[in-house]
């Protein structure tokens, strides 16, 4: 056995990462960039999350929210919802976290070379976008348009609005629209599904990467069928209760799926679509 | 310059209608432009068009006693603004305000209901088209008050 297999850590053994920047997106949304302390965890593909753990709180999935071979840390966006999400949202620049992963399926950007694509981001959902989005934006081809639609409840709750512009001013058809607007916004007022009618490509033949709540998913599915895509071209990032990450405990079966390693990403027909009704065990 | 029935047959609410059923709408329509911030629609005003948008935006709102008017929806290009035309006491509901540069088919909504009146398979085309536009606007509608990316349906 070599020695470095003899140092490899088992995959229950989270790598140590420390805190080298954090930004608060809004007000229960934070990012948070690592930087390996250990041996760094494997090359990931955006779509992809790893298992972050708070020493002495617990672990959660999370989903890398940088881009697949990008220099410098890797960044997790972090919505404060229970207990292991907030005290990672109160991680301050410094400390140190826990690392397993990558873990699970991605959005396959290899396969969106010469096909016209449509994002679809609701809420947080474009966390797990935003490696794919980068890697669309940077890597244009001339055999694609891509488009992005963004949904939230307020401007406010945006995420990346920064990076959402920048990612028009190159060349990416972006549309975002909020469910109820506040004295400054200028934009789009109603439902995501709303924005996804104005494409600049025919449906058929694209393919669309969806990411957000499963009813948000579910409802745009469903629009962007009427528009012609393939049911089997469209991929969603689902996530039911990811625990071990590699398939052993079963916490996150979702019919024949087990998340952790059949998803996140995954065809939203023929499986998907009958499955994202069903409720977490 | 496109022709009035062009503009009308390639609008949603009329796209695959036949030619007959088109030059009935274009007998009460005309074109029209307004610059941003203009009212289209004035709440509580008699209602009496049917607005094919072509271009630009218009944001749905409701004036609040205090501060500035809370945008509901926005209406973009190849949509339908105003429906109160249709029904008694035909007064807006809401005002519309354009957002951009709008260019807009604007028929009247006397003539049409008239038209709609005198020729019941014209009526009916015309009903089953607005059904199905008011259908999606509920059901968006209903979808957003699901609260989709809020916090109370997961936590």
């Amino acid at each position: 056995m070599t020695e470095a297999a003899l140092t490899k850590p088992g995959p229950f053994v989270p790598s140590r990462y420390r805190v080298v920047d954090r930004k608060t997106e809004t007000f229960d949304i934070t990012t948070l960039w690592l930087e390996p302390v250990d041996q760094p965890i494997d090359a990931f593909e955006a779509g992809q999350f790893n298992m972050l753990t708070v020493f002495g709180v617990g672990e959660i999935a999370i989903s890398i929210s940088s881009a697949p071979g990008a220099p410098g840390a890797i960044e997790h966006t972090v919505r404060d919802v229970g207990t292991v999400s907030h005290a990672l949202s109160q991680s301050a620049v410094g400390d140190i976290v826990g690392v397993r992963g990558p873990f699970g399926t991605d959005w396959g950007l290899a396969s969106l070379d010469a096909v016209d694509v449509v994002v679809v981001a609701g809420g947080i959902g474009l966390a797990p976008l935003r490696g794919a989005m980068r890697y669309l934006a940077e890597n244009k081809s001339p055999e694609r348009t891509v488009a992005l639609r963004v949904g939230a409840r307020l401007p406010d709750q945006i995420v990346f609005p920064d990076e959402i512009a920048r990612w028009g001013e190159m060349g990416i058809d972006v549309a975002v629209t909020v469910d109820v607007a506040d004295a400054g916004w200028t934009g789009h007022v109603g439902v995501v599904t709303q924005i996804l009618a104005e494409l600049p490509f025919d449906g058929e033949g694209a393919v669309a990467l969806v990411c957000g709540p499963e009813i948000m998913m579910r409802f745009s599915a469903r629009s962007l069928i009427d528009l012609g895509v393939a049911p089997e071209n469209i991929r969603v990032s689902l996530e039911r209760n990811m625990q071990c990450g590699i398939a052993m405990c079963g916490h996150c079966q979702l019919g024949p799926y087990l998340l952790c390693r059949d998803g996140p990403v995954v065809p939203y027909a023929p499986l998907a679509a009958e499955l994202i009704t069903e409720s977490e065990r | 310059m496109e022709e009035l029935s062009d503009l009308i047959a390639k609008n949603s609410l009329f796209v695959g209608l036949p030619d007959s059923t088109i030059e009935l709408a274009v007998g009460c329509a005309q074109n029209v432009a307004f610059e941003p911030g203009a009212r289209i629609l004035v709440e509580g005003e008699p209602a009496d068009t049917l607005y094919l948008l072509r271009r630009g935006r218009v944001a749905l709102q409701v004036q609040r006693p205090s501060g500035k008017p809370l945008v509901i929806e926005t209406i973009g290009p190849n949509s339908v603004l105003g429906w109160s035309w249709l029904v008694p006491p035909y007064r807006w509901q809401f005002d519309g305000v354009a957002i951009d540069p709008v260019g807009a088919v604007a028929i009247d909504g006397t003539c049409l209901r008239a038209k709609a009146d005198a020729d019941p398979v014209f009526g009916y085309a015309l009903l089953q088209r607005i059904s199905g536009v008011l259908l999606s606007r509920l059901q968006s509608t209903r979808v957003r008050l699901l609260d989709l990316y809020g916090h109370s349906l997961d936590d």
